[in-house]
């Protein structure tokens, strides 16, 4: 009974941190985005003593062009293309390893070592890697890339199929790469993708490795080819550990700042620009502290949406086991 | 058949390696160039030889007020290293009591923990640049370190209670029959148990602090308290051209997390695993 007690107590520290400097800080981020407080004064009391709007900062942010498409498409885009292709490659990375590799610790070394960097140096290297005049072009160029590009471009039946990367700014065929708004975005998701597969990677070979090798033994025997033992036995084992890894890469994508302030600071114009970016600019520059404050409740609730169910399920499945 | 099959895997294999590898070969290969050189090669032409000049300028540039990368990497290790210390023995002793303890409700409280880790820190971003400000520690290491602790507490604690879960409950028990509590069983138990745990929680903690940004750029304005990421970040703005000063700082930056990926390889992956919940 006495050590019910005093482990309450010990807890309370962490519960109390938790109380404030997450839920209440939430409810007062939501209580600021009600309020005008779009202005350099200071705050006096602890609430910022600003009128209560009702939910104009909503509809102003959603009345901005540059939120409302501009940043939304570009975190769909974004978020959509750089889970596909973390996966697609992780996937692939973490089945050829799993073939029983010469060198299997060093090939898996280097695709993590990017894990071990910040998105601000991924993102220093990265800028100078896409940067037209200096980068990518000039590795590629002697080797007639640039002829093979624009024959690409120029082949009439595919027209839609680059009209549809312009559009979505992942045209990473475009010579001008984060200079111009058709291929910028897909400039960042290279990047972002460099940095983040190999945990993809990482988190699925773990799962395979999981995986009773007598389930595939036993596929074997009922004759089925290797390929099979994939499609049939191993992926569908794969199942929750996918999950983790899409909606893990889905709240990174959902709240990405670092890496695009520094490769594109949000261009050319608002091409690459995010929420993150946008609120940014907002807050610490133009002082809408208000306006700041909506944009962050809206990716709270876009991240939570994504979150929540995945937290509650893997709660219940652990309390199950 | 199964030849070629075998070529092709280490075919894809080498093809991945160059993409993973060519941004590492650029960054340390053009950190060597002089100024000369990046006004004549391109980032993919190796060096003349290695020169540490940009490196040199990176750290401390020669003009005054422009910025350097030095001060930031003082400033991120006097940043991280408390930081890393407190969550995680903060986060062993939660992880210990909602394992070890276990009372009614202790996975609501677990959850209730939890969700700090799967915010936006935009959402609570404003209200803590107004807290730090009114208690004086805006602009300062103490408030940047006191944030990493506090948004630190849900990662160390899940995974010191997915690591004591392992630990076998008959010890405690055991222990309690000799009349230890709560605290003498965590001294002489648990904590002897806990190394390989807190190398994990320790890199985990070291890592994402090292290389955190968005409370680095927003809860300091003078450059003499930023972290060593904004440094960089800055760099950038005063040495827009040169990508030999810029390449330097990227790898000074770089350094220390990635000696811990080295040497600790092992327990960095572990940490990763441990950080999506299932461990």
């Amino acid at each position: 009974m006495r050590s019910r007690v005093l482990t309450i107590v010990l807890l309370a520290p962490a519960v109390l941190a938790s109380l404030v400097f997450v839920y209440l800080f939430i409810a007062w981020t939501f209580y600021a985005s009600l309020t005008s407080w779009n202005s350099v004064r200071p705050l006096n009391g602890i609430l910022p003593d600003f009128p209560l709007v009702g939910f104009a900062n909503y509809q102003t942010l959603f009345a901005t062009a540059r939120f409302w498409p501009n940043d939304v498409f570009n975190t769909a885009v974004f978020t959509v293309t750089f889970i596909v292709v973390s996966v697609a490659i992780g996937l692939l990375l973490s089945i050829l390893l799993d073939q029983r590799i010469r060198g299997e610790g060093f090939f898996r070394n280097v695709f993590l070592l990017p894990m071990a960097l910040s998105f601000v140096v991924t993102g220093t290297i990265w800028a100078w890697i896409f940067n037209p005049n200096t980068g990518i072009n000039q590795l590629l160029d002697p080797l007639g890339i640039n002829a093979l590009r624009e024959w690409l471009l120029s082949l009439s039946p595919l027209t839609p199929l680059w009209d549809l990367l312009d559009f979505l700014r992942i045209d990473i065929l475009r010579p001008g790469l984060t200079t111009d708004s058709r291929s910028a975005l897909g400039a960042v998701v290279v990047a972002a993708t460099w940095q983040m597969s190999g945990f993809v990677m990482a988190m699925l070979l773990a799962g395979l490795r999981g995986i009773p090798e007598e389930l595939r033994e036993a596929a074997r025997v009922d004759g089925a080819s290797e390929r099979q033992i994939y499609v049939h036995v191993v992926l569908p084992q794969l199942r929750p550990v996918l999950v983790s890894v899409v909606v893990i890469l889905g709240y990174i994508s959902l709240k990405i700042f670092d890496l695009v302030f520094v490769m594109t600071r949000g261009g050319p114009g608002t091409a690459t620009d995010f929420p993150s970016i946008f609120l940014f600019v907002s807050a610490f520059q133009s002082q809408l502290w208000g306006l700041a404050a909506t944009i962050a409740i809206v990716m709270l609730v876009v991240s939570a949406i994504v979150v929540i169910p995945y937290m509650w399920s893997q709660l219940r499945s652990e309390g199950r086991a | 058949m199964l030849r070629w099959s075998r070529v092709l895997i280490y075919a894809l294999l080498l093809l991945f390696t160059v993409f993973y590898l060519l941004p590492v070969y650029v960054v340390v290969a053009d950190s060597f160039k002089t100024l000369r050189e990046v006004n004549t090669t391109s980032i993919w032409q190796p060096p003349h030889g290695i020169d540490f000049g940009a490196w040199a300028s990176a750290l401390t540039p020669p003009l005054v007020g422009s910025g350097g990368i030095g001060p930031g990497l003082v400033n991120s290790v006097i940043m991280t290293v408390p930081a890393v210390v407190v969550s995680s023995v903060w986060g062993s002793l939660n992880g210990y009591l909602l394992s070890k303890w276990r009372f009614r409700g202790a996975d609501l409280v677990f959850a209730f923990l939890l969700f700090g880790m799967f915010i936006p820190y935009q959402a609570i971003l404003i209200p803590l640049v107004q807290f730090l400000e009114k208690l004086h520690l805006y602009g300062t290491l103490a408030g940047l370190s006191l944030t990493h602790i506090l948004y630190g507490i849900p990662i160390t604690t899940l995974i010191f209670r997915n690591y004591y879960s392992s630990i076998p409950t008959e010890l405690v028990e055991a222990a309690t029959v000799d009349g230890a509590g709560i605290i003498g069983v965590y001294a002489r138990v648990i904590l002897p148990l806990s190394i390989p745990g807190f190398v994990v929680v320790g890199i985990w903690q070291f890592t994402s602090i090292w290389n955190e940004f968005l409370f680095g750029v927003t809860l300091t304005s003078d450059p003499s308290v930023q972290p060593v990421t904004v440094a960089l970040q800055n760099l950038a703005g005063s040495f827009a051209a040169l990508y030999n000063v810029q390449m330097a700082g990227a790898i000074m930056t770089a350094i220390p997390t990635l000696l811990a990926f080295i040497f600790l390889g092992r327990y960095f992956i572990r940490g990763l695993l441990a950080g999506s919940l299932k461990g």
